[in-house]
């Protein structure tokens, strides 16, 4: 589903981030991404999000070749990829509701189609009752779930999230995760960037870590 | 109900998109103008900026075009007009007149009898006392001569009327029309100068859409990004502004013409008091139907422009760095 090859990033002001990165990940996999910051992890994330390219080497996302996507095919690439923020990306002005209905509204969905499924994904991330609230009103774990809601309130099959539990506590990281976890078992292939290794390591799943931009561990397949 | 249900429950079919495409574009639409709404007062004052601007060359045309229609009323009469010595009565006059329309500078000749002077001095009335007094009709018969169009500039018509007058019959003639040429050529100054004042002008509207626009783009940079992170394609979000800088023109031309019809409304009564004074029908028109098209028309382009001048500037689309 997600297949790195070669694939290497140098940014101008920071010299090389990420260096000979090689990995595949199967359809329907959960991973996690560690490592300290600026080991490589966000830019791991941001080039499966297409926001950024790799200076060498090859990125196959969902079929996808991202090399040689057109840039015409880049926003219905992206409607393929949820991505999760650690700072939620949520505009304050607008309600939940219209939060999450981005993803649709820009695809075109039609309202009714577009009132059914925001419900159905803020009911399955619990925040139902809160959908004309603004992301200001809610808690910090409440806004992280608005964002993960807009994430795959479009069914993308791949879900990526850059340090999604950054500023919760453990409780809210675990119920966060678990919700994770939900998405895993019905197929959706995620990979999680992130810096809490107590809650990995009682996750069991795969596990990468990269050090310096290079992966210097995979545990493989729980 | 049911049906239309059913329908939409199998997704979108091939025949529904360009409905779909329309509604979008519809509900766009709707959605900029609420936004303008929003924002009233900043709002307000780039579209009387942009209605002002073309309210000018506007008021222009709508002087020129009446100048000309008042001016258009006086063309009918005659280049020259050749009064005949008295001692020439009907018989020879009509003779010389038929031979003058032979000329080749000369289209036609409308001879003007006594008895038919004397009827038309009667009808402006205010002279029946003094017409009452005199028992001789004391006109004298008139020949009013049309040149052909290449006759009609001022020198060869100064030559023609040379000619007429070695005439025998000639008293003496009066040019009618060469004021008029200067007057037209006036009008055909301001005219060009309203074009280009509303070329300028126009320019104008374009810089102030354009910097409204890039305003608007750069107060919403981040729900751009956002959008463009959830995958909005780049004409999904260049389509708010180009249907913002649309509505700007378009309510800046109805300024426009708002602003020119309320200004003629004003001066229709004086301008007929006026007109009536000079014993003419003349009536002040606004801005015609034709003329309102060609203003929203190019109000709603200008707008258009505009607008996309600053969103090529300044929406990149979803580029990867």
């Amino acid at each position: 589903m997600i297949r790195f090859e070669n694939v290497f990033k140098r940014y101008p002001e920071r010299g090389e981030a990420l260096g000979s990165v090689n990995l595949e990940v199967q359809a329907g996999e959960m991973v996690f991404l560690t490592g300290h910051s600026g080991a490589g992890k966000s830019t791991m994330l941001r080039l499966i999000g297409l926001i950024e390219r790799p200076t060498r080497g090859q990125i196959v996302v969902n079929g996808r070749n991202l090399a040689t996507l057109p840039r015409r095919q880049i926003p219905f690439y992206r409607r393929e990829v949820g991505m999760i923020f650690q700072d939620h990306r949520l505009l304050p002005d607008r309600s939940v509701f219209d939060n999450v209905a981005m993803p649709l509204v820009v695809a075109g969905v039609g309202q009714k189609e577009i009132g059914r499924r925001v419900r159905a994904a803020l009911d399955q991330v619990g925040l139902l009752s809160r959908e004309r609230a603004t992301p200001v009103a809610l808690s910090g774990g409440e806004q992280q779930r608005v964002g993960i809601a807009r994430a795959v309130v479009g069914r993308p099959p791949v879900l990526v999230a850059d340090e999604p539990t950054g500023n919760l506590d453990p409780d809210l990281s675990r119920e966060i995760f678990e919700l994770f976890e939900r998405f895993h078992y019905v197929g959706v292939t995620l990979m999680i960037a992130t810096h809490d290794l107590n809650l990995v390591k009682s996750m069991r799943h795969r596990t990468l870590t990269l050090d310096a931009g290079r992966l210097v561990n995979d545990t493989g397949d729980w | 109900m049911a049906k239309q249900r059913s329908r939409r429950r199998r997704g979108p079919r091939l025949l529904d998109l360009p409905g779909i495409w329309l509604g979008q574009h519809w509900q766009t639409a709707l959605e900029t103008l609420g936004r303008l709404k929003e924002n009233p007062l900043p709002s307000a004052m780039t579209v009387a900026v942009i209605g002002i601007s073309l309210a000018l060359p506007a008021a222009l045309y709508v002087m020129t075009d009446n100048l000309r229609t008042m001016a258009g009323g006086w063309d009918q009469t005659a280049a020259i007009s050749l009064f005949l010595r008295f001692e020439t009565d009907d018989t020879h006059a009509k003779r010389l007149s038929q031979d003058l329309a032979t000329w080749s500078e000369i289209s036609r000749v409308h001879l003007i009898t006594r008895e038919q002077a004397l009827e038309e001095f009667r009808a402006l009335g205010g002279f029946e006392e003094a017409l009452e007094e005199i028992t001789k009709n004391p006109l004298p018969i008139v020949l009013a001569i049309y040149p052909t169009p290449t006759y009609s500039t001022p020198e060869l018509l100064e030559g023609l009327q040379d000619k007429l007058l070695k005439l025998p019959e000639a008293d003496f003639a009066r040019m009618d029309t060469l004021w008029l040429q200067r007057f037209q050529a006036i009008l055909d100054l301001v005219q060009s100068g309203s074009l280009l004042l509303g070329l300028l002008l126009g320019i104008g509207v374009l810089l102030i859409v354009g910097n409204t626009i890039r305003l608007e783009i750069l107060n919403r940079r981040i729900e751009i990004e956002i959008m463009e992170l959830v995958g909005a394609t780049a004409a999904f979000i260049r389509r708010p502004f180009l249907y913002a800088g649309a509505w700007y023109g378009l309510l800046g031309g109805a300024t426009a013409w708002l602003l020119v019809t309320i200004s003629v409304l004003l001066l229709q009564q004086p301008v007929s008091r006026l007109a009536s004074l000079y014993r003419s029908e003349f009536q002040l028109s606004g801005l015609g139907f034709a003329a309102t098209g060609v203003t929203l028309g190019a109000s709603v382009l200008l707008g258009l422009i505009g607008s996309w001048i600053a969103v090529n500037r300044h929406l990149r689309g979803a580029e990867p760095q």
